[in-house]
């Protein structure tokens, strides 16, 4: 696969109609139809919040609402041909997933539109918050592993949501070669006592934090809306591997962000700040145990798994190299 | 010698519930508009104004979320209603510039109670309530409105309210919100200082006030019911200097109106009962 050093991102945040498939597919044709339409180049990858093919809380209207990702590759793909024809790009998109077993998950995907229409990768919510407002798990099933893999817009590895809060999740990420997180999440506003919902500030601490310990690039994408009096804040960013906070909507309203992005970047900031590598040469007794989980779950092979596995342990010398 | 350090001091934990007000205004404007426009459609909404700061601060909320022009303020005196309502709920109204209805409750109230002639001041008050919220439905059917709740955090914890009365409005703006925190955001809202100052009051009951119904100070109570919610228990809130009757009073109306903050209790006959086993959100 060619794999792009430089590419261009939109991360979309919109507020879904709750149940209604046809209309949140439109929404996302209409995202496509705007981009199309805009001065600049249609961006290589395009970013969907979680859920958003039906709201986020559906409770027992999971099943009325799921879709098997071969299902939602082919709605998309008659989308793009009506609403952005001829164009080639990557899109991640988080929706409520039925499996040929009939099993439920909280997933997203990441597909190519286009010249070579594929699924590259289907990611499903390892950490169904089931606590406060929120009742996940008793309505999906966890996903069991944090998979990476290759794009033509580098190595990417998806989380959703409360998956990212868990700093060992983009650890795992980051050790298994991302370049790049994609967090389509939907985040209930709370905590009115500042100038922006508490939930905003924490979520733009978690993942500048994760970006920069990790050197890598993380982009998020928030819906947005009211559901049953809980509103969603969007806040939709991309964060840079300083953990520099390149740009980011508003908490309220539909927006779509663009960005470019410069895996080059990554390289950059990880010989600045070597701390993934220390990592791995540092914690020899954890990381080969972090990493180990990818082979029971049957993780893709070929992934930079192996790589950083053996990495784990060595001298400094193993981790220059893992550096660049 | 001395060595010169700089004492740097985490200031006491202020337990009174604050908000950002202007963040809170954009919030349920957006929410107000969100429930009615986008979800059901409906332009207009409709608010009993009492003259009261709760339902002041939903009247400015849906006047900005919809336009004045969108909003009715319905008035809903009963013949013992305290003047100084009637005159303040006016203010409200003149000030937002939403459009104004008064409806006179006393015939209705007085033509169910001549029947029912020993009926207690509870009773009598529960009745009011009550055909305030047939007029806010009907109002709101005749211009396809929505009927907007004002009830705050404060009263619904306290279970300080008339059951399927008050609270019947399908969406309510400042239900999350701690009386002291209603205060704050119609400061912030510019609503008047009279209607903010005076002693809170159902105006059931000739010269009633919560603060002595309840027999509790908005203020304190806000600060122990605010504990009692993070989960703190009665033992450490009265360790954390709250006096220990006032903590049980707010622990005893809290615990004794959990059922006013549900729908109706429903036996459970099969494995499809509504809301226990077939579960869907209010939006779906």
């Amino acid at each position: 696969m060619a794999r792009a050093k430089r590419f261009e991102l939109a991360l979309v945040q919109l507020a879904p109609r709750k149940g209604d498939l046809e209309a949140n597919f439109a929404s996302i044709g209409a995202a496509f139809a705007v981009l199309a339409a805009e001065k600049e180049a249609f961006p290589n990858v395009v970013v969907f919040p979680e859920a958003m093919l039906s709201g986020y809380f559906v409770e027992g209207g999971v099943r009325d609402v799921s879709l098997s990702a071969r299902d939602v590759l082919g709605r998309l793909q008659r989308l793009a041909k009506a609403n952005a024809p001829k164009k080639t790009f990557d899109i991640v998109l988080g929706f409520y997933e039925i499996d040929e077993d009939d099993k439920l998950y909280n997933s997203a995907l990441y597909a190519t539109i286009g010249a070579e229409t594929r699924v590259h990768h289907v990611h499903r919510k390892l950490f169904l918050p089931t606590y406060g407002v929120f009742d996940e798990e008793r309505f999906v099933t966890r996903g069991r592993s944090v998979g990476v893999f290759d794009t033509a817009n580098g190595r990417a590895a998806i989380l959703i949501c409360e998956d990212a809060c868990h700093s060992l999740a983009t650890t795992v990420a980051a050790l298994r070669g991302a370049q790049i997180i994609y967090i389509p999440s939907a985040s209930p506003g709370r905590g009115m006592e500042d100038f922006e919902p508490a939930n905003v500030s924490l979520w733009r601490d978690i993942i500048r934090v994760a970006a920069s310990e990790h050197g890598l690039f993380v982009a998020y994408a928030g819906l947005v809306g009211f559901e049953g009096g809980k509103g969603f804040t969007g806040g939709s960013r991309l964060v840079g591997p300083f953990g520099d906070l390149r740009v980011e909507a508003p908490f309220t309203g539909d927006a779509i962000v663009r960005a470019s992005v410069d895996l080059e970047d990554v390289a950059v900031a990880r010989a600045a700040l070597p701390a993934l590598g220390d990592l791995e040469t540092n914690l020899p007794e954890l990381v080969p145990a972090l990493l180990a989980a990818e082979g029971e779950t049957g993780a893709r092979k070929g992934s930079p798994n192996g790589r950083a596995a053996k990495s784990a342990g060595k001298s400094r010398a193993a981790k220059g190299r893992t550096r660049r | 010698m001395s060595a010169a350090f700089t004492i740097v001091r985490a200031r006491p934990l202020d337990d009174t519930p604050t908000i950002d007000p202007a963040l809170v205004e954009r919030w349920l404007t957006e929410f107000i508009r969100d429930e009615l426009v986008r979800r059901r459609g409906i332009h207009h909404a409709v608010v009993g104004v009492s003259g009261g700061v709760d339902s002041a601060v939903v009247a400015y909320l849906c006047a900005r979320a919809l336009g004045p022009r969108n909003v009715v303020g319905v008035r809903m005196p009963y013949r013992t209603s305290s003047p100084q309502s009637l005159e303040h709920a006016a203010l409200v109204i003149r000030e937002t510039g939403i459009d104004e209805r008064l409806v006179d409750i006393s015939a209705a109230v007085d033509g169910y109670l001549a029947q029912e002639p020993d009926a207690s001041s509870t009773r009598r008050g529960n009745v009011m309530a009550r055909m305030r919220m047939i007029v806010l439905f009907d109002q709101s059917a005749k211009i396809n409105g929505v009927p907007v709740g004002t009830g705050n955090k404060s009263e619904r914890m306290f279970g300080y309210f008339t059951w399927h009365g008050d609270d019947s409005p399908p969406i309510n703006p400042i239900g999350d919100l701690f009386k002291t925190q209603v205060w704050q955001l119609a400061r912030h809202l510019g609503v008047p200082d009279a209607i903010i100052d005076k002693p809170a009051t159902a105006d059931l009951i000739r010269g009633q006030t919560d603060e002595e119904d309840l027999g509790i100070t908005y203020l304190q109570a806000d600060r122990i019911l605010n504990r009692l919610l993070l989960g703190y228990t009665v033992e450490d809130i009265i360790a954390a200097g709250y006096s220990s009757a006032q903590v049980e009073l707010v622990k005893r109306r809290v615990d004794a109106t959990h059922w006013k903050r549900h729908l109706a209790t429903t036996a459970l006959i099969s494995t499809t009962a509504i809301n226990e086993f077939y579960l869907r959100p209010v939006d779906y």
